[in-house]
């Protein structure tokens, strides 16, 4: 059981997950196949960090390319709060070892990692953040994001780390971005959706309904609405997430560098037995769903339809932000998760899925806080924050 | 018996003329002195680094359509072609397969049973694989990344082709055009082929079975190739010595003859996707407008001025044969140089220096400015001619500069009138014979002195000069 995966700096502040580059140290993204990875340059948002003052103090433990819920299929084993998982960098924060932490969002981890721990975390609009120096897995939805344990902590980092990257060929063009915690939530409208709250637990609805009284306190408009397109949401970021993760882990073969197996005689044992060894059970399964929604035969059937489902379901939510400034949704579907069978692992993590899966399909903003998450219009993390900001010290 | 139709569509890859690789900045292989010299995190593969479009490749690849007369796409995707091999650092190339940049062109080509015309289905843009070295010694295999991310375009053709005929003359003609247009170097081995043959009874309609031959670069493999296959098609069908399969197959150049590689029960399933790192590349107006702007005139075009200048239709041809030399051509016109008289300088002084060192005029590299500079000096007398090829041949092999050297060589013509005519005076002096000569009628004895005139000026004395002080001196020994 470990937080890090590779200790920096004993006084650093910033902790980065394993699934994001840093200079000189090695970073493996939670995986065997990438044991003994040294990278030459560090990812953008690092960098920027260092070049504000910022000390990292190691690479956080992840699961493995970060495609799991709390890390639980790290190769360096999960991380435990007692009998139950918790994040490695959210477990610090909560713990005040560091003031906050980079992780890579493609799969909701670090938002269910924010909400099991108490702190928080924002996933910004996609293209804000570059994602140079992210370990690739599903490029069309992946997105650096941060932790600390407050919303003012949430844009002291946001702000030094987003902004346009020469680097990145899908950033976006704006040079800086001003949030703020100070938009009046007084007469905001806010959706609850009813699809998503009727999946949760009843300690999740609890939690949902207690923050609901928050902002109803604080004056805000707080409506359940139904929005049908949330399973379909949640399969069509499945499928991208295994086609692009499988595309991209393919460079992962023991040739150039990472884990290559002792057990072959020839090329092709060499790529399977390094890849047989070097990579888990949900991994595996990404590859063999990912190649198979790509396939001649299911390409148009899948694959192809995927990009209309999300078209589709871009337009859905845009219709939503069009009456309503944010959406009030869980963030996970437990209060509390302990280690499971790793045969169960893929249909866990998918039905987990469907409860982060809008911010990833359609590249929204999602903030947690309080153990709740918020989703926003693209560029509007300002509402987001303020919401956190004006539900902090509300009982 | 029955007679057979050949046909025949090639997909041909040509590497494009930019400074830098497709998706990173590393300089072009051709900069490469050692194996891995231009790779850089990204061209090997590593995760996090991400793919940025060069646009000057995009700008050839529209430039190439223009040429091939397609209809240059608005919209235009990369896609990830995802297959495993040692030479493939991120295990997917990066090419265009639901949108390319152009589609449906075409190109004329003159073969011996006269023009025919050659569809195009498509172009479009892709990156080069790695190479691998077999060391047979430990036998090991390395890898060269060198040419990974390498920009190169992919020019599909119709099965148009119905000989190898047809195939050598539209190679020669695309790599001509290419060249010409700056789209490609078309170096050895920037060129290659695969090789889609089929046959089919005379006056039939259908494709017969396809077997495609990959990757080759020389034209007269290709055309060997076509021949062989053509053969054993026939063969297969006439005598049943084989069932003809939907194949891809190798040309082996020493054994003479092509292998099976793959069949279609076996061929890879490439799962194309679109790259979601790479936006899609939108070209609107003003982008088309500007790169068929920037198009150089094509040779046939510069002929046609050329000609215009009464300059020989043979030196036409050598001109047009190589975009530097056009380009050379116009820039000392452009600075007001007689155009025969700058034909003669390049096509006769400047082809006699690279012959000497061993070069072609493609090599040919020199300033339109100091060719102008040159030019006009021997033109106003300041140089000789003969003092003119020296500064020439420096140019080209040590790029001097023109006056410069001039002076420190003491090119600089006398045209000082004393001086050459003590000169005059002391060789008709001691040159007795020769002048008795000339005055009993031998012209030729003109000639022995102009050359002692020359000599004693070491090569700079204005030739005029010397001719008309020579008659003159001469006149009064009568
Ligand atoms: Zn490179």
């Amino acid at each position: 059981m470990k937080h890090y995966i590779t200790e920096i700096n004993p006084n650093g502040t910033i902790a980065v997950d394993d699934t994001i580059l840093v200079k000189e140290y090695e970073t493996t993204a939670g995986s065997k196949i990438l044991e003994g990875f040294v990278p030459l340059f560090s990812a953008e948002a690092v960098e920027r960090l260092i070049n504000a003052g910022y000390e990292i103090s190691g690479k956080t433990n992840v699961g493995e390319f970060g495609l799991d819920l709390l890390g639980e299929f790290s190769n360096s084993g999960a991380v435990c709060d007692g009998e139950y998982l918790v994040g490695a960098a959210a477990d610090l924060i909560a713990k005040g070892e560091i003031k906050g932490a980079l992780s890579v969002d493609l799969n909701g981890a670090p938002r269910r990692a924010a909400a099991i721990s108490g702190i928080d975390f924002i996933k910004p609009t996609y293209g804000t953040v570059s994602r140079y120096g992210v370990i690739p897995c599903a490029c069309s939805g992946e997105q650096i994001g941060v932790s600390a344990s407050n919303a003012d902590g949430l844009k002291e980092l946001l702000s030094v780390i987003a902004g346009h990257d020469d680097k990145d060929g899908t950033s976006l063009p704006a040079e800086k971005y001003e949030y703020s915690l100070d938009e009046n939530v007084s007469g905001m409208k806010i959706a609850v959706i009813r699809e998503l709250y009727d999946k949760a637990s009843d300690g999740v609805r609890a939690g949902i309904d207690s923050f609901k009284e928050k902002l109803t306190a604080v004056g805000a408009q707080v409506e359940e609405i139904t929005f049908s397109l949330v399973e379909a949401a949640q399969t069509a970021w499945q499928i991208a997430l295994a086609a692009e993760t499988c595309n991209n882990v393919s460079r992962y073969e023991g040739v150039k560098f990472g884990y290559r197996t002792p057990n072959y005689k020839n090329i092709d044992e060499l790529y399977v037995n390094s890849r047989t060894e070097g990579m888990n059970f949900l991994s595996k399964a990404a590859i063999l769903y990912g190649s198979d929604v790509l396939s001649k035969g299911r390409y148009n059937y899948c694959y192809d339809k995927t990009l209309k489902i999300r078209r589709v379901v871009h337009d859905a939510v845009k219709a939503v932000f069009s009456e309503y400034d944010a959406i009030l949704a869980p963030a996970c579907g437990e209060t509390a998760y302990v280690p499971y069978d790793i045969k169960d692992a893929f249909s866990r993590v998918f039905a987990e899925s469907i409860f982060t899966a809008v911010p990833n399909l359609t590249g929204i903003p999602a903030l947690v806080t309080n153990g709740v998450q918020l989703m926003a219009d693209v560029y509007r993390e300002s509402v987001l924050l303020s919401i956190a900001k004006s539900a902090e010290g509300r009982e | 018996m029955t007679k057979y139709e050949i046909v025949i569509g090639l997909e041909t890859h040509v590497e494009l003329a930019t400074d830098s690789k497709i998706f990173c900045s590393c300089g072009g292989h051709s900069s490469a002195n050692e194996p891995n010299d231009c790779v850089c995190p990204a061209c090997c593969g590593m995760p996090g680094m991400l793919p940025v479009t060069n646009k000057k490749v995009v700008e050839l690849a529209m430039r190439a359509g223009l040429l091939l007369n397609c209809n240059i796409n608005r919209y235009a995707t990369f896609d990830k072609k995802s297959y495993y091999y040692p030479d493939l650092p991120c295990s997917y190339q990066i090419t265009q397969w639901f949108h390319p940049i152009c589609t449906n062109g075409s190109v004329e080509i003159k073969t011996k049973n006269g023009t025919r015309t050659i569809g195009i289905k498509q172009i479009h843009m892709e990156e080069d694989a790695g190479k691998l070295v077999h060391d047979d010694w430990t036998d090991t295999s390395l890898v060269d990344f060198n040419r990974t991310s390498v920009p190169l375009i992919e020019i599909v053709s119709k099965p148009d082709f119905r000989s190898s005929d047809d195939v050598l003359a539209y190679l020669e003609n695309l790599k001509a055009m290419l060249r010409f247009a700056g789209v490609s170097e078309c170096e050895e081995g920037a060129m290659r082929c695969d090789v889609n043959v089929s046959i089919r009874p005379e006056g039939s309609t259908e494709l017969g079975v396809r077997t495609e031959i990959k990757n080759m670069s020389s034209l007269a493999s290709i055309e060997r190739a076509i021949k062989y296959e053509t053969a054993r098609h026939i063969d297969a069908l006439e005598r049943q010595t084989e069932v003809l399969v939907q194949e891809t197959r190798r040309w082996d150049d020493i054994k003479n003859r092509t292998f099976s590689m793959r069949n279609k029960e076996t061929a890879a399933d490439y799962r194309y996707f679109p790259d979601p790192n790479l936006m899609p590349i939108v070209i609107d107006d003003e982008w088309l407008d500007s790169v068929k702007a920037s198009m150089p005139a094509s040779a046939a075009q510069k002929a046609e001025e050329y000609k215009g200048y009464g300059i020989a239709d043979k030196d036409v041809e050598m001109l047009t044969a190589e975009r530097n030399l056009c380009d050379l051509l116009d820039s000392v016109i452009a600075r007001g140089c007689n155009p025969k008289d700058s034909v003669a300088w390049i096509l006769t002084d400047c082809a006699g220096i690279l012959r000497k060192n061993g070069q072609i005029m493609r090599n040919l590299n020199i300033s339109g400015k100091k060719l102008a500079r040159i030019i006009t000096m021997v033109g106003k007398n300041e140089i000789t001619r003969a003092a003119g090829k020296k500064v020439l041949a420096a140019v080209i092999e040590k790029d001097v500069d023109v006056d410069e050297f001039c002076r420190e060589n003491s090119l600089n013509a006398q045209t000082d009138q004393s001086a050459i005519l003590a000169v005059v005076t002391r060789v008709l002096d001691s040159n007795a014979a020769a002048v008795q000569d000339y005055l009993g009628g031998k012209q030729k004895a003109f000639g022995a002195l102009v050359g002692g005139c020359m000599r004693e000026l070491k090569g700079n004395g204005d030739p005029a000069t010397i001719r008309s002080l020579l008659e003159q001196e001469l006149e009064k020994r009568r």
